[in-house]
């Protein structure tokens, strides 16, 4: 990565409120994060820190109040620069598996057939090709998400978004998919931005990870984590990040 | 109860109900004028079906169940559909579905003569207006109660305008409370049937009170087996339908 290398997220004075019975609530606060191209961002925090919302400015399901969000991404590369993994899979559920994948597919221009080939290569990413034909209520927890991260791949984001897409599993589960996620980040080379309330799942996964605290939300720790890939879960750097994280945590929601 | 113990006790229940049917007008207890005993009827039925007046008949009414079903469901979803995705459609309909949904179907008669007279077209019209009903509040109801979170998956995946928004999440998320609708409609569609017909237009209606004019109530009831048996046989189809059309779900 050259040093003049733009970033491919490009976030300046973020601030997001609503207005309810007349009471204004900030929910983020004059946010600044440049996320440079290919790195495994993940964002932690408490519930309510707005998280979840700053995934969804970013792919436009909620408007900034103020600020800027600039993206370096290559609209000639494909319709949906950004693709989003929710927390619950949100599978249609009239729709098979295979077509669940290709679903995003559908305004990139394909035939039929295509779709169907770049969704049966996303399965089988995925690992999931043999369930193709069922039907999302045949599945389980887990491989629901699966799913989904095959449908949100499948329209060759250049950002992956996920939105505390394992909290909802269990834990053998979550480990498998875990390691599942950075196989696939490291096979598609894709910018990954991860939310979770999860501090081990953060520096397990994490190039960087990012503290949202207090509220509204601001960023309270930015850190980077060097230890090579694969990584081992008791990693003495990743317990001493973990470590150190959990202080920077506990110190922030004590100011407030 | 095993499901064989249950089946015969249904039919001893119908010989039963047959046994004292058949017993009440041949004991002299009811005159058979006024009710024709069962054992009558195959002589009835085959005298129908060789004069040809079962088929026209029963071709008639089909043909207004049909085209007066389609019709209504129709325009119900259609229009059902725009009141559940739109506030301001919804909105702007609001006081004229309440001045016109509690008129029942049959207080249109007097119009549908006027308008269309004894024909065909005025029996559609009847059965149209009963179905319509039914199926707009059915559609509606089911697109207001679509997952707000599919929606979401949709517009996060970049289908963003009203059209995609129903072609990709709506209808098919609503089909089952659609279908549900359409098979009330079913059959308040077939009560419809004889109540159109009975003012005139040709069909099993008429035919029925032009039997009941003469006496002949074998006729009648002859008929009356008949709408039984189509409607289980339209019944019976729509849930095989409709089985394969939700058979997505649990």
């Amino acid at each position: 990565m050259s040093a003049v290398e733009r970033p491919i997220i490009d976030i300046r004075g973020l601030s997001l409120a609503y207005e309810r019975d007349g009471r204004r609530t900030e929910i983020l606060s004059s946010l600044d994060l440049a996320v440079p191209r290919g790195q495994f961002l993940v964002i932690v925090g408490e519930s309510g820190v707005g998280k979840s919302t700053l995934l969804r400015v970013l792919i436009d399901l909620a408007k900034p109040s103020t600020g800027t969000v600039h993206l370096d991404t290559d609209p000639q590369k494909t319709r949906t620069p950004m693709a989003l993994v929710f927390q619950d899979a949100r599978l249609l559920p009239w729709r098979r598996v295979i077509d669940n994948v290709a679903f995003g597919l559908e305004r990139h221009g394909l035939s039929k057939p295509e779709r169907r080939e770049r969704a049966a290569a996303m399965l089988k990413l995925v690992g999931l090709s043999d369930l193709a034909g069922r039907w999302p209520h045949q599945l389980s927890g887990g491989q629901r998400q699966r799913i989904a991260i095959a449908r949100a791949l499948a329209v060759e984001p250049e950002v992956l978004l996920m939105d505390e897409p394992f909290s909802a599993l269990d834990s053998f589960t979550r480990e498998g998919l875990q390691d599942e996620i950075q196989r696939i980040k490291a096979q598609t080379g894709k910018t990954v931005l991860f939310v979770t309330h999860d501090i081990d799942e953060a520096v397990y996964l994490a190039d960087r990870v990012v503290v949202l605290a207090g509220s509204p939300g601001r960023i309270a720790a930015d850190v980077t984590l060097a230890p090579p890939r694969p990584r081992q879960r008791r990693d003495a750097a990743l317990v001493e990040a973990a470590r150190h994280l959990r202080a920077e945590l506990s110190r922030r929601s004590a100011e407030l | 109860m095993t499901s064989f113990r249950s089946a015969a006790l249904a039919v001893v229940g119908l010989a039963a109900f047959l046994a004292l049917w058949e017993a009440a007008p041949r004991l002299d207890l009811v005159n058979p004028a006024f009710l024709p005993p069962p054992s009558s009827l195959p002589a009835a039925f085959a005298r129908e079906i060789s004069s040809g007046a079962w088929l026209r008949a029963v071709a008639e009414s089909l043909s207004h169940y049909v085209v007066g079903l389609g019709a209504g469901a129709g325009a119900g979803i259609a229009l059902g559909l725009l009141a559940g995705m739109f506030r301001w459609f919804e909105s702007l309909t609001a006081w004229v579905v309440r001045l016109l949904r509690p008129i029942p179907g049959l207080a249109w008669v007097p119009f549908a003569i006027i308008w269309f007279g004894v024909q065909p077209s005025a029996a559609v019209f009847i059965i149209a207006i009963g179905v319509f009903w039914i199926v707009f509040f059915a559609t509606q109801g089911a697109v207001r109660g679509v997952d707000r979170d599919l929606i979401e998956v949709a517009q996060a995946f970049g289908f963003r305008g009203p059209f995609a928004r129903l072609v990709k999440i709506l209808l098919p998320a609503a089909t089952p409370g659609i279908l549900v609708g359409l098979r009330t409609a079913l059959g308040q569609a077939w009560m419809a049937v004889v109540a159109a017909e009975i003012f005139g237009v040709p069909g099993i209606g008429a035919r029925m009170m032009q039997a009941s004019s003469l006496l002949s109530t074998d006729i009648v009831v002859v008929y009356m087996l008949t709408m039984a048996g189509l409607y289980g046989l339209f019944d019976t189809g729509f849930v095989a339908l409709q089985g394969w059309l939700l058979r997505w779900r649990v």
